[in-house]
């Protein structure tokens, strides 16, 4: 893809690859900041009855921003016994992984950074990956804490990754490709028992699916009530202990830039993407496709943040007989269902 | 085909790099850590080749799973920080006169099959051909593979498992 169709400009291959990339950087920390300021640092504190940051902006809403520079003027520490390479290159290694993972979500007809073929299959891959950026942090911080914390986090990942691609292959069966912008097509031209008006958002055939991938998503965030990797009172802060200044400010994105590219994914496979009925083709979609994707990506990140105040955590060995007891045959069972309907219907 | 065969010498000399450094690294977890730059570039290379789903599956069951139970396991057991003495194995003579021969089989095999014969480029790899293959083509071989791994899966829980 060298072309913008979208301006009618031809750009050589690197032109094009610097505007992506480009793009991609400034999406992850402005999502990870809207994530952070409406639903951590507002709904949490209205929900418990209090105001949260009010002094930084109108409203608190320039405390995000101080935060992040607070980060950055810290010293960079290194524990004594720290291996210093691994323990330097770990917060890297996540956030890199949480980089690529955007580079197949759609937001409009030509917003993509690539259309793969293997679309969804890659960002499942990718976001796989992070593990490994776990895991040397737990264990070159020198620390027990980290380390049992990054222990705890493998096995809740690598638990929880099967039902989130699980729940993805009924989506793929109905939608008959791996291609996001396919899956988008295939919900935009759906129909529910002949009736085409509004398309066919998946949530409503799949909606099975769709809560499987948010349950796992949930839980590949590591958030509460998955939280057992960080968890405050057991672990210090798990695997993250350890780290300070902007090293810990990276490991901060990574978490909230991934929540956004999941509740991006989730838009995209179960609700539609960039897509609403009613809208002209062409340079309006890919006006509107934006801020339609940002609409659903906020609604699904409520619901995420939401279990994530309202919860308690679980106790390690209900986490994983969550997973392999419940999870993964329900989503197995309904991998079975979608493929006969599939074929029947 | 420039910029293809420069990104291709540059995975190729960082995976030989992290290739030599798995077997030379003095810490486990460093050489746990080189050989995910070994299956990384591995990855890449099949991405050259136009041959996505092959480079997606790499990443996915090889960084992402095998690799981490990898590091798992180590840090379970043993994986002290800092350098390990006697990582070294005895066999490690034997062991290299192994993967020079390796080597000599398959440069020898690539030579006798192809010799300088320059292919036509193909378009292979999107990911409904790779499906087409394995449930049509390939379908029998596929399904006796998936029985024998699940046989292995119940049979290592069953010599895990002591009553």
């Amino acid at each position: 893809m060298t072309a913008l169709p979208l301006l009618a400009i031809e750009l050589a291959w690197w032109q094009a690859t610097a505007i992506k990339v480009g793009a991609v950087l400034t999406v992850i920390p402005i999502g990870s900041l809207i994530l952070v300021y409406v639903f951590l640092f507002k709904m949490m504190s209205h929900m418990q009855s209090r105001l949260g940051p009010m002094e930084a902006g109108p409203h608190g809403s320039l405390q995000v921003l101080a935060e992040a520079g607070k980060f950055l003027q810290k010293e960079d520490i290194f524990p004594a016994r720290a291996d210093r390479a691994v323990f330097a290159m770990a917060p890297v290694v996540v956030i890199v992984s949480t980089f690529i993972l955007y580079a197949v979500i759609p937001a409009g007809p030509d917003l993509i950074v690539e259309d793969l073929d293997v679309g969804i299959f890659f960002a499942l891959a990718v976001s796989s990956v992070s593990v490994i950026g776990i895991l040397m942090a737990g264990w070159s911080s020198g620390s027990k804490y980290s380390l049992l914390g990054a222990l705890r986090a493998t096995g809740q990942l690598i638990a929880y990754e099967l039902p989130l691609v699980l729940a993805v292959v009924g989506v793929v069966i109905q939608a008959g490709t791996l291609s996001l912008q396919g899956i988008v097509a295939a919900q935009a031209e759906g129909e529910i028992f002949g009736f085409g008006l509004i398309g066919n958002p998946f949530i409503f055939t799949q909606f099975v699916g769709f809560v499987i991938f948010l349950v796992a998503a949930q839980a590949e965030l590591t958030q509460t009530p998955f939280d057992m990797p960080i968890a405050e009172s057991e672990l210090v802060a798990g695997y993250m202990t350890e780290y300070s200044g902007f090293r810990f400010l990276f490991f901060f994105i990574a978490e909230f830039g991934t929540a956004f590219a999941l509740a991006g994914i989730a838009s995209t496979l179960f609700l539609g993407g960039w897509y609403v009925p009613f809208l002209p083709d062409g340079l309006l979609a890919n006006l509107a496709g934006p801020a339609v994707l940002g609409v659903k990506i906020m609604f699904v990140a409520f619901l995420i943040f939401w279990m994530r105040f309202t919860f308690p955590r679980f106790r390690e060995d209900q986490l994983q007989a969550l997973a392999w007891k419940f999870l993964i045959p329900l989503s197995l069972a309904n991998i079975a269902v979608t493929a006969v309907l599939k074929v029947v219907m | 085909m420039i910029v293809q065969n420069l990104f291709f010498g540059m995975l190729a000399t960082v995976m030989g790099l992290a290739a030599i450094r798995v077997v030379t690294a003095q810490n486990v977890v460093h050489a746990a850590l080189y050989l995910v730059v070994v299956l990384g570039g591995v990855a890449g290379i099949f991405i050259l080749l136009a041959a996505e789903f092959a480079a997606v599956t790499q990443v996915l069951v090889y960084i992402g799973a095998v690799v981490v139970l990898f590091l798992f396991g180590l840090m379970l057991t043993r994986a002290p920080i800092g350098k390990t003495a006697n990582l070294d194995n005895d066999q490690k003579v034997l062991a290299a006169v192994v993967a020079v021969m390796l080597l000599g089989v398959l440069l020898w095999s690539q030579f006798d099959a192809f010799g300088r014969a320059i292919l036509e480029p193909q378009r292979v790899g999107t990911t409904g051909m790779v499906g087409d293959s394995i449930f049509v083509q390939y379908l029998i071989p596929f399904e006796i593979i998936s029985v024998l791994l699940l046989a292995a899966l119940v049979g290592a829980i069953v010599l895990a498992r002591k009553e």
